[in-house]
């Protein structure tokens, strides 16, 4: 006997086949967690412009941080009958129940930027950014950067215990395990905000003989780069040439800093999830083909040399 | 002032100073350099300068929430308050407004906060709990409909000045704290108010019967509070050269509330003191900055901190101290002089 659960995406596929569903006559409901920073508010009007670009109607819902508003969000998707749900969960537990429910109507469920807890028999993919290989890569553009010379690195951690801020530190340490001449001399929490990034930082200026002996910050996120900035100015030195400034994110405001010299690299987390998102669902209603049950989004490395004072421009339209 | 309760006054500040004095004396064991303060860029720098320079906006909180507190109410929208001046100043600034109108706006604007509170505390008699909660959650809320989300920034050096600029070599936070806490200290010393608001803490029922107008010197406290919490916005919104509606103030009614305790002052309302609350602001930040600068995984930060807060209590405890004394009495400890 074949167990229902294999049969499900068959069936879809069949259906759509006779219907020969194309990307225009797509409908997708999109549960957002909410607005809680700058870069949830540029992947929401990312998600819109993408599907707006593939002529898919996209059903919108805000569940203001709060899981059972995302629950009550996709049950009214599944009533509404939509082809595709997009899901960016606000915690990892408890969707079991909901997510059978989306099954057991075909509606494939793809998560954005977060995963779960959960059977991965309950959505289709997830395209999500690789937290660690994103810390690898500032590591390995200070690495590439400072050669052999001796570097002390002051690290502004991210929330203590959040996944990124784990995941960033370890991608990190990893690189920096292989350089001898590398040597993360402090590192604190900045709770990724500008406010706690420039507090913290004084503090490590402070401690390090003024700064002096402090050759690269590497944050976390650009929030708490962009205040480490103007603390790294306010004690009399030169960010981007006295301390090498490297952060993750890739938010507007770095670029604007990048341009005047003041920051050196930031690793982007793109606020274009949905795109890989809809091609994969695209691809799976036209041939039934299931994607991977991970998507990594690109974690494309900005320096100085990629026009910064342009992407500050385009990224400004992104509603950051 | 009679030479008696200057004395009491004394005593009971003496064990907040040498609390702060061994908070200090710790950081700098952790850090030899800590008391070191030099003159750059013709502004004073060192650690000390940043504890008062951190500590300001939760010393001007605590300023207003010293007075709500002893009415025996509690503000819990100072935080959220923060974020919506914060987002008011930066939004009409980055739109091109003076200084003066951006200022006036984002005051009014915590005034308006203040008189909301106090109108559902005093007027329709709501547990100032619930009744300052609700703005709590919904001011942050208003706070981003302002911002649309997004961390507004802006580059006018005037509002720039309030967060980072420097006065005669002091941080322009310190000053504006220094200056907000003398004028309140006479405001509520030199004139009756002082005795209104602790007269309501400690019976409003009989505040009423002598003749006060409670309602009116209630809704005032909040309106006071609101006007605190604005004005710590600003200085937090300026110092980052942004608004930043879901992080600012982020629980800083809790520090302020901590502060107020600290300073000696009782949640049931009655006794208070403006000078002591400052004074409990800077145990904290002198707190934070100590931990930052120790070098310490920041895993610890919080357990410290909390470890900190319950010595402190309990040194402020009479009933501790009476223990103490019965378990050294027992001991043997007091014989053996």
């Amino acid at each position: 006997m074949v167990p229902m659960k294999r049969l499900a995406p068959l069936a879809v596929a069949c259906a759509c086949m006779v219907t020969a569903a194309h990307a225009a006559d797509m409908t997708v409901g999109f549960s957002q967690i909410g607005s809680e920073s700058g870069w949830r508010a540029a992947e929401t009007s990312v998600t819109r412009s993408e599907a707006a670009k593939r002529g898919i109607t996209l059903k919108f819902a805000d569940a203001q941080q709060k899981q059972e508003n995302q629950i009550k969000a996709i049950r009214s998707f599944v009533a509404q009958g939509v082809d595709a749900i997009l899901l960016a969960p606000v915690v990892a537990t408890g969707w079991e129940s909901v997510l059978k429910e989306a099954r057991e109507a075909e509606i494939p469920v793809v998560l954005l930027d977060r995963t779960i807890d959960a059977d991965k028999s309950l959505y289709l993919t997830a395209v999500t950014s690789d937290t660690v290989h994103e810390g690898r890569v500032a590591g390995e553009w200070l690495a590439g950067t400072v050669g052999d010379k001796p570097c002390r690195v002051v690290e502004l951690q991210g929330t203590v215990g959040s996944s990124p801020a784990i995941n960033r530190k370890k991608g990190f340490d990893e690189i920096v395990a292989k350089h001898d001449n590398i040597t993360v001399v402090r590192s604190q929490t900045g709770d990724f905000t500008r406010t706690k990034g420039k507090e913290v930082m004084e503090s490590f200026l402070k401690a390090e003989d003024g700064g002096r002996s402090i050759c690269a910050l590497y944050a976390h996120n650009d929030d708490m780069a962009v205040g480490a900035i103007q603390a790294i100015k306010e004690a009399g030195l030169k960010p981007g040439s006295d301390i090498l400034v490297v952060s993750i994110d890739a938010v507007p405001d770095i670029f604007m800093a990048m341009a005047n010299g003041e920051a050196n690299a930031t690793v982007e987390l793109t606020p274009n999830m949905a795109g890989p998102a809809f091609e994969a669902l695209v691809a799976f209603k036209e041939t039934g083909k299931e994607p991977p049950k991970w998507i990594q989004t690109e974690s494309r490395l900005y320096t100085r040399d990629d026009d910064p004072r342009r992407v500050y421009e385009e990224k400004k339209g992104m509603g950051y | 002032m009679m030479p008696g309760t200057a004395t009491r006054a004394l005593a009971g500040a003496l064990p907040r100073f040498s609390v702060l004095a061994l908070i200090l004396l710790a950081s700098w064991l952790a850090f030899p350099g800590y008391f070191d303060v030099t003159v750059n860029d013709g502004r004073l720098y060192g650690s000390l300068i940043d504890v008062l320079n951190r500590g300001a906006p939760v010393a001007i909180l605590a300023i207003g929430m010293t007075l709500v507190i002893a009415t025996g109410g509690v503000d819990l929208s100072v935080g959220a308050v923060m974020a919506v001046s914060g987002a008011v100043a930066a939004t009409l600034i980055a739109d091109g407004q003076p200084l003066a109108v951006a200022l006036a706006a984002a005051l009014g604007a915590g005034v308006l906060c203040g008189l909301w509170n106090g109108i559902l505390v005093a007027v329709l008699d709501i547990q100032p709990i619930v009744a300052t909660l609700i703005l709590m959650v919904t001011g942050r809320g208003i706070a981003q409909l302002v911002t649309e989300g997004a961390i507004v920034t802006f580059v006018d050096e005037s509002l720039i000045f309030i967060g980072s600029g420097a006065v005669a070599g002091m941080p322009m936070p310190v000053v504006i704290a220094a200056v907000l806490a003398a004028a309140a200290v006479l405001l509520v010393r030199r004139t009756a108010l002082g005795m209104f608001i602790e007269a309501i803490g400690v019976n409003r029922r009989a505040s009423v019967q002598a003749g006060l107008n409670v309602r009116v010197v209630l809704i005032a406290v909040y309106v006071a509070s609101g006007f605190c919490a604005a004005l710590a916005g600003v200085i937090v919104a300026a110092d980052i050269r942004g608004a930043d509606a879901n992080n600012a103030g982020l629980w800083l009614e809790l520090d302020a509330i901590l502060a107020v305790v600290l300073g000696g002052a009782s949640l049931l309302g009655g006794r208070f003191s403006i000078l002591m609350s400052i004074v409990g602001a800077l145990i904290i930040q002198a707190m934070n900055t100590g931990i930052l600068i120790s070098g310490f995984p920041p895993e610890f930060n919080l357990i410290l901190k909390a470890a900190i807060v319950v010595v402190i209590l309990v040194l402020q405890s009479p009933q501790a101290g009476r223990i103490a004394a019965a378990i050294a009495a027992r001991t043997g400890i007091t014989r053996r002089r």
